[in-house]
């Protein structure tokens, strides 16, 4: 995983609540059975609307999603991670994330940000009135700055740790293996196996 | 309390702690893994990721296989015709074979949406930790479990170490307490639930179902309750096991050789009576009503005699916003009636309703009866052995002498993903679990509800309950 210390972006406000990861990328796009070219389903349904943010010149560079509320609810599908990643986001920035795209997303090193709604309104309205404003996300002050204005962000020591120096979860893990022995050898006889066939 | 005093555990607690393989300050606990169950959509990456990395799965005994979201539902022993969607399935077959993994592929007795294989095969059972790469993994909670839908990351984390790193949620009690009326089914629960909390109302926490209405339920009612908690924003729901639970698992063919150990052991699975919940919700299973969602996120749901309500109404300015895309997407006016919005297709299944008794209710309502002809009628059992099971009781006769289309097992038309979809402005009643936009295929627009308001507006063409018949 690539580490993330600090990205500098234009921001792209989507003001809308409850976009579900169905929204974020419809089933039709999951069939791939690679990590990349998710992009083309990314927002799929909207991007048909010219007046779909995505599809405003003044916004086509942008890194940072500046969402609305409950982003990311329903389907666990990572490819709404990597669907967002892949058109070239490295942070959303909202007021509430679901858990499971909260986790996939902290996983595989796109940065969310959890921000009060008030300040996300505020953004929206920055980034409308100018489209080029820089954001600065910076993880080791833990802050998002633009202009003049800078609001702190919290996000835990261990995730925050892991995305900076770019760690593989699955690493870490296996060098706990001796734990994982341990406790396999203490499990209940009783406990169902899928092997053999029965 | 006093110091010294140990408080009491809730049942998730309970569990959560007997899965901790590790555990260290300002880190995430270690969860042990007892199952987990693979489709698909969501592991070829991951079995790509075990391949780069040279690590091997490590409890294929633990693991199980089925293929589901991609399958067509007709013509099922040809080749899959989407060459995308056969791509897919041939390449769980290669992985399941290369890393072996037990797999239930079409054709198979026990191929079907995963989260009715798991409890047929009697592999679902209480205090145990279940996941899988699908969101609907919740549905296991009814047997007493923690169990949660993950990514493709973590789906490759547990292969490869049959553990995952987790924060522990929250805990919230819903307390269902009462009688529910004739035609007031478990989905309703659901259902009324999340319109009360809202689809964010359980983010963060681990939902446990409690009270008189939700003991008196079956275990597949409960599971039809426990497979919408994500639809409420929780990362898991469970139910306490009971001697509903255990009578369900007897017999079934991965039950516990030493059943009293293992009955013992679940009896152990409760809320001590001293222990609390970080949040209570009350919810009165007397006044419910079939419920059904009008909006395009399933918290926009209300009885099915209410009319679709009217934005402006609405005192907060997200919900009213969202509440106008809703109405314009789903090309409803404010005050119609519920009951008179009439339907193009009525689908009956998923992992939500798709278990034997599923069927048996709706086909109860249909015998003998026609379908709406303004209105195509799916009938997508969950498992090849729901199919095989309805059909040795005549079910299948039932739904095709009514005019329904008989189907073999699949996600089918929960998620437009397969043949099986909504054309542009088509309108379901469905007994599935999501009414995003575009969910059951682009610009198809649903209707939640439960199977008999679903046979029952089969048979009426606008949205219904069987007491309306």
């Amino acid at each position: 995983m690539e580490k993330f210390i600090k990205h500098t972006g234009a921001g792209v406000p989507l003001r809308r609540s409850n976009v579900d990861t169905d929204q974020i990328i419809p089933a039709v796009y999951l069939k791939r059975v690679t990590r990349s070219g998710f992009e083309d389903g990314l927002f799929a349904a909207w991007r048909n609307d010219p007046d779909f943010v995505l599809n405003k010149p003044e916004f086509k560079d942008g890194t940072v999603l500046v969402a609305g509320a409950d982003f990311g609810t329903g389907s666990s599908r990572e490819h709404a991670v990597w669907a967002l990643q892949n058109y070239g986001f490295k942070v959303v920035i909202s007021s509430r994330f679901a858990d499971i795209f909260r986790g996939n997303s902290l996983k595989g090193g796109l940065l969310t940000v959890i921000l009060p709604q008030a300040d996300v309104e505020a953004m929206w309205a920055a980034i409308e009135s100018d489209p080029s404003t820089q954001i600065t996300v910076d993880l080791e002050t833990r802050t998002v700055t633009y202009g003049a204005i800078s609001h702190p962000f919290t996000i835990d020591d261990y995730t925050r740790w892991r995305l900076m120096e770019g760690l593989d979860d699955i690493g870490l893990t296996l060098k706990q293996t001796d734990s994982i022995d341990a406790f396999e050898a203490k499990r209940a006889s009783y406990k169902p196996a899928t092997l053999p066939i029965r | 309390m006093e110091k010294g005093v140990a408080m009491g555990k809730t049942l998730a607690e309970k569990i959560w702690a007997e899965h901790i393989v590790r555990q260290a300050d300002g880190e995430p606990d270690l969860l042990y893994i007892d199952l987990h169950l693979i489709h698909e959509v969501t592991s070829p990456q991951a079995f790509d990721g075990l391949r780069l990395t040279g690590r091997p799965v490590r409890r294929p005994d633990l693991t199980i296989a089925t293929e589901d979201h991609n399958v067509p539902t007709l013509d099922i022993l040809k080749p899959i015709a989407d060459p995308v969607s056969k791509l897919q399935v041939d390449t769980l077959r290669a992985n399941c074979k290369e890393f072996g993994v037990r797999l239930h592929s079409l054709g198979d007795i026990d191929q079907g949406v995963v989260h009715v294989v798991g409890p047929q095969l009697g592999i679902t059972q209480p205090g145990m930790t279940i996941v899988c790469g699908d969101s609907h993994t919740s549905t296991h909670g009814a047997f007493g479990a923690i169990a949660f839908g993950i990514g493709t990351s973590e789906v490759e984390h547990v292969l490869a170490t049959q553990t995952l790193p987790s924060t522990r949620p929250k805990t919230m009690a819903i307390n269902v307490e009462g009688t529910l009326k004739p035609g007031v089914t478990s989905k309703d629960i659901i259902l009324a639930i999340i319109a009360k909390i809202g689809t964010g109302g359980g983010q963060g926490y681990i939902i446990e179902y409690r009270g008189s209405a939700i003991r008196a339920l079956s275990m597949e009612s409960r599971m039809t309750v426990c497979n919408m908690s994500i639809e409420a924003g929780a990362r898991a729901g469970l139910i306490a096991p009971d001697e509903t639970t255990f009578e369900y698992i007897k017999g079934k063919p991965h039950a516990p050789e030493n059943w009293d150990e293992a009955v013992a052991y679940w009896k152990s699975l409760y809320t001590d009576s001293d222990a609390k919940f970080d949040v209570e919700v009350d919810l009165n299973a007397d006044d419910l009503e079939p419920f059904v969602t009008w909006g395009t996120n399933p918290g926009q749901g209300l009885p099915l005699n209410a009319s679709v309500p009217n934005p402006a109404d609405y005192a907060d300015t997200t919900e009213r916003t969202a509440a106008e895309r809703a109405l314009e997407y789903m090309g409803l006016t404010a005050g119609t009636p519920l009951k008179e919005i009439a339907i193009d297709t009525v689908f009956l299944g998923s992992c939500t309703n798709g278990r034997i008794e599923d069927l048996r209710s709706a086909a109860d309502i249909v015998k003998g009866k026609k379908i709406a002809s303004t209105l195509r009628m799916l009938v997508v059992p969950g498992s090849a052995r729901v199919r095989l099971q309805a059909e040795a009781e005549g079910l299948d006769k039932v739904f095709i002498d009514a005019g329904a289309e008989w189907r073999n097992a699949g996600c089918s038309m929960c998620l437009g993903m397969n043949p099986d979809q909504l054309a542009v402005g088509e309108r379901s009643a469905s007994t599935s679990n999501r009414n995003f936009e575009g969910r059951q295929g682009k610009g198809g627009r649903t209707h939640l509800v439960s199977p008999l308001v679903a046979a029952a507006t089969a048979l009426r063409g606008t949205l219904s309950s069987p007491a309306d018949l």
